[in-house]
């Protein structure tokens, strides 16, 4: 149990390799793994913030709703090039996330209420800032993100692996990542030994969202167009499957950075394998719910070895 | 005082016989006696994990024993959960009211069992003059219809007591009912215990102020480690005797026995390091003033409730004061901030070392580093290097004992984990360290251990104040006691008054009548 609590889900990566190594048609290929890569971008970087969140006992619904209100923005500054509009996206993201952080470090909101309120709140304000319109996005800078490649490898998996790295070596080498872990594994004990723990939880919140907003700038120039009324709905559930699957417990005091890079390659290759064998959408849907309840049966023994 | 009712004394109404409870290896109750007469008001004593909670768990359907019976009423009796032992006239008060506080007076009381109409709905009026002549009866004057949350503290609790016994109560266990209530609301309480007795209903009082203990109660029965070790009338029994029988320490013993691994605890005449004036907190502590010099040990004595882990919090930033003031070093601490004290030089090691000390999934050289994570790091990155060389010192310092500085904080011993939390707070070089229970939970090796290095560290020059309720720790380690009671200080024992009696009289603030022994 213990085995498969940390390494099941790169065997279950290996096993469905396998698998379509010998059944499926054209799945093992460059184009088909930089098209699957390309497609994870955005549940990748929204589990990241997630993992985080999740690391200090938390949860963040407002993922999808950050993206969305990101992809809002974008069209209002891209005039001034993609750098300004991607800051102004980003910004507007944190600040969802300083409503999320303040509401649950200071007023001590629970984490599910205060971001499912941002989640609902956050994509109406996305709506009302894009007039409740889909508007395309023609800048050619922001179109490379999306469609572009340097040296065989999509710009936006390269965002993606960045952003990965910089997670991982926040969560491992900074004072920040150990508080972080700290205050998810007792808040009160990281209290009494002086840690800053409301500004810890604000700032991980901020990065939750900051995080998602690059999901919603990567999503958006993939698209070619602004989409808040769509973009990353229910995003944030998937992210949570990612970052469970990867490792990371919901009971909070550890970060699994590249569990949660396997938790979203594994969901997309699920994903992946079941629409090229021609298996309807839907169960596709549900095979996603058996593997949450697969992971968190599996998290759940660990609680009780524990 | 109230007295007992004509009932006669043969007559029980509840009884517990050889009860046994054991957690995973921990025996909680063993082989408990416990005998309740109609009309009787017993005090339940004992210091913390005494078996208390246990008890009153088995004998409310909580828990159920592993050995041992019930007899309810004269006949055997099993609870096998908690709605049995209401069913059977069992109710339990607890500190904090727990009733549904948007709902009225009258809904509280009887909630579950509201009168209907003839459609099957709640009738309104009947409930609430059905309310209204039960708090007559106790003479309890409120509007039935108010919603519970804007009643006072103390009249909330009124109302679940009157829940309570509209319930066919034969029993009323009540845990530290009067812990936070106003003077005048605890006369209201004791009034209405006093009418609950005339009818015959047997009150079980759980509470560690001795004057209520004497004015409410007639009967005693004390617990210590699990075991029953005192069954007998109050008036019977002074007050220093009672103390004694729940700490386990004989009235006779007035010197040092040299139980603990203390060596020889020392005063200072330097200047204070510490200096604490008037410390308030309603309901807590109120006027605590104390100061504390570099290399002394300062214990804080005080029964269970009397103040003294609030004193020490107070005194850590963990718990806000209404009124008074820290100063280390002349330099005045912020009130109510754990940072500023740290700051300060003053760091606690908490009561409850394994949900406020340690953080169990993280490795002990994380655990260690904890607060001084930041003075380790260079521009926000972690230096392993520098960790290591602050953790390998504390390690082979205070002999932790563990595979290596990697492994998990939650694996180690409870005197190992104990040891991990003082290293933590001497990285931060520290002025004064209070030590809250420090060898609590800890087996006697360790604690010999923890106790050699706590006289280590006030030689080295650190102002050490220390709550433990071992009585001989407190005489042993410390060379002067300040005496807590009721939230206030009592007294303080300077060197050759530091003897075990005179600690216990003065915990139940009774006069010294023993003459000074020669050193």
């Amino acid at each position: 149990m213990a085995y498969l609590q940390q390494y099941g889900v790169y065997i279950a990566i290996v096993l469905l390799l396998m698998y379509n190594a010998a059944f499926t048609s054209n799945f093992i290929s460059v184009d088909n793994f930089r098209t699957q890569f390309i497609q994870m971008v955005p549940v990748l970087i929204v589990a990241l913030g997630m993992a985080l969140v999740i690391g200090t006992q938390g949860i963040d619904l407002s993922g999808g709703a950050v993206m969305a209100l990101a992809a809002a923005v974008i069209p209002l500054y891209i005039g001034y090039g993609l750098i300004p509009a991607a800051a102004m996206a980003i910004f507007a993201g944190c600040l969802i996330g300083v409503a999320n952080g303040a509401m649950i470090a200071f007023i001590g909101v629970q984490p599910i209420v205060a971001t499912l309120a941002l989640m609902v709140a956050g994509r109406g304000i996305a709506l009302v800032v894009a007039n409740e319109q889909l508007k395309s996005v023609t800048n050619p800078t922001i179109l490379s993100l999306g469609r572009n490649s340097i040296v065989g490898v999509p710009y936006s998996v390269l965002v993606a692996v960045i952003l990965v790295a910089v997670v991982a070596l926040l969560v491992n080498r900074t004072t920040f990542g150990k508080q972080l872990v700290a205050v998810g594994g007792s808040r009160r004990a990281a209290e009494l030994a002086g840690l800053p723990v409301k500004r810890i939880l604000m700032t991980t919140y901020i990065l939750a969202a900051a995080l998602a907003a690059v999901a919603g700038i990567v999503a958006t120039a993939r698209l070619g167009a602004s989409v808040p009324s769509t973009l990353g709905n229910l995003i944030e559930l998937s992210a949570i499957t990612a970052v469970v699957i990867g490792g990371t417990p919901l009971t909070g005091g550890k970060v699994k950075v590249v569990g949660t890079v396997a938790g979203a390659l594994l969901l997309q290759l699920i994903a992946a394998t079941l629409i090229k064998n021609n298996v309807p959408d839907a169960y596709s849907q549900i095979t996603q719910a058996v593997i949450i309840l697969i992971a968190v049966y599996i998290q759940r023994g660990k609680l009780a070895v524990r | 005082m109230i007295t007992p009712t004509g009932t006669p004394r043969d007559a029980t109404v509840l009884e517990a016989r050889g009860v046994t409870k054991r957690f995973a290896g921990i025996t909680a109750l063993d082989n408990v006696d416990f005998t309740l007469h109609p009309g009787e008001s017993l005090a339940l004593m004992g210091e913390n994990g005494a078996g208390k909670s246990t008890l009153i768990k088995v004998l409310t359907g909580v828990y159920q024993p592993d050995a041992g019976e019930l007899h309810l009423g004269g006949t055997t009796t099993t609870f096998a959960r908690p709605l049995d032992a209401q069913r059977s006239g069992i109710s339990t008060i607890y500190q904090e009211v727990n009733l549904i506080p948007l709902l009225s007076v009258a809904q509280n009381i009887f909630l579950g069992r509201e009168p209907r109409d003839r459609w099957g709905l709640i009738d309104f009026k009947q409930l609430n003059e059905n309310a209204r002549t039960l708090l007559d009866t106790y003479d309890i004057h409120v509007n039935v219809r108010r919603p519970l949350h804007r009643l006072a503290l103390g009249m909330q609790q009124m109302v679940a007591l009157a829940r309570a016994v509209s319930i066919d109560a034969r029993v009323v266990i009540m845990d530290e009912p009067t812990s936070s209530l106003e003077a005048r609301e605890v006369e209201t309480l004791f009034r209405v215990i006093g009418l609950l007795r005339a009818q015959g209903i047997a009150i079980v009082y759980v509470s560690h102020r001795m004057d209520e203990i004497y004015r409410v109660c007639d009967s005693v029965t004390v617990l210590r480690d699990g075991k029953s070790v005192h069954s007998g009338l109050l008036a019977d029994l002074p007050r220093v005797e009672l103390v004694s029988i729940m700490l386990g320490r004989s009235v006779e013993k007035t010197k040092r026995e040299s139980l603990t691994a203390f060596g020889s605890a020392r005063t200072s005449s330097q200047a204070p390091t510490l200096i604490a004036t008037d410390l308030t907190r309603k309901h807590q502590i109120s006027g605590i003033s104390l100061e504390i010099r570099p290399g002394e040990v300062v214990g804080l004595g005080g029964l269970l409730g009397s103040g003294r882990s609030e004193t020490l919090k107070a005194l850590a930033g963990v718990m806000k004061v209404d009124n008074g003031h820290v100063r280390v070093g002349g330099r005045l601490v912020k009130n109510g901030s754990v940072s500023a004290a740290i700051r300060a030089g003053i760091v606690m090691l908490p009561e409850d070392r394994k949900a406020e000390g340690i953080i169990p999934n993280l490795s002990i050289r994380d655990n260690i580093v904890l607060a001084a994570l930041p003075r380790l790091s260079v521009g926000g990155f972690t230096s392993r290097a520098r960790q290591d060389a602050i953790v390998d010192v504390f390690m082979k310092r205070l002999r932790i004992k563990a595979t290596s500085s990697s492994q998990l904080v939650s694996e180690l011993s409870g005197g190992n984990q104990q040891k991990v939390m003082i290293a933590r707070w001497l990285a931060m070089n520290p002025r004064v360290l209070l030590l809250d229970e420090p060898t609590r939970g800890i087996d006697v090796g360790a604690k010999a251990e923890v106790q050699a290095l706590i006289n280590e560290l006030a030689d080295e020059g650190l102002a050490i104040v220390m709550v433990s309720s071992e009585v001989e720790e407190v005489v042993e380690g410390s060379a002067r006691v300040i005496v807590l009671r009721d939230g206030s200080v009592e007294t303080e024992l300077i060197g050759d008054e530091v003897t075990e009696h005179h600690l216990l009289s003065a915990l139940v603030g009774e006069p010294i009548t023993v003459t000074k022994e020669l050193p």
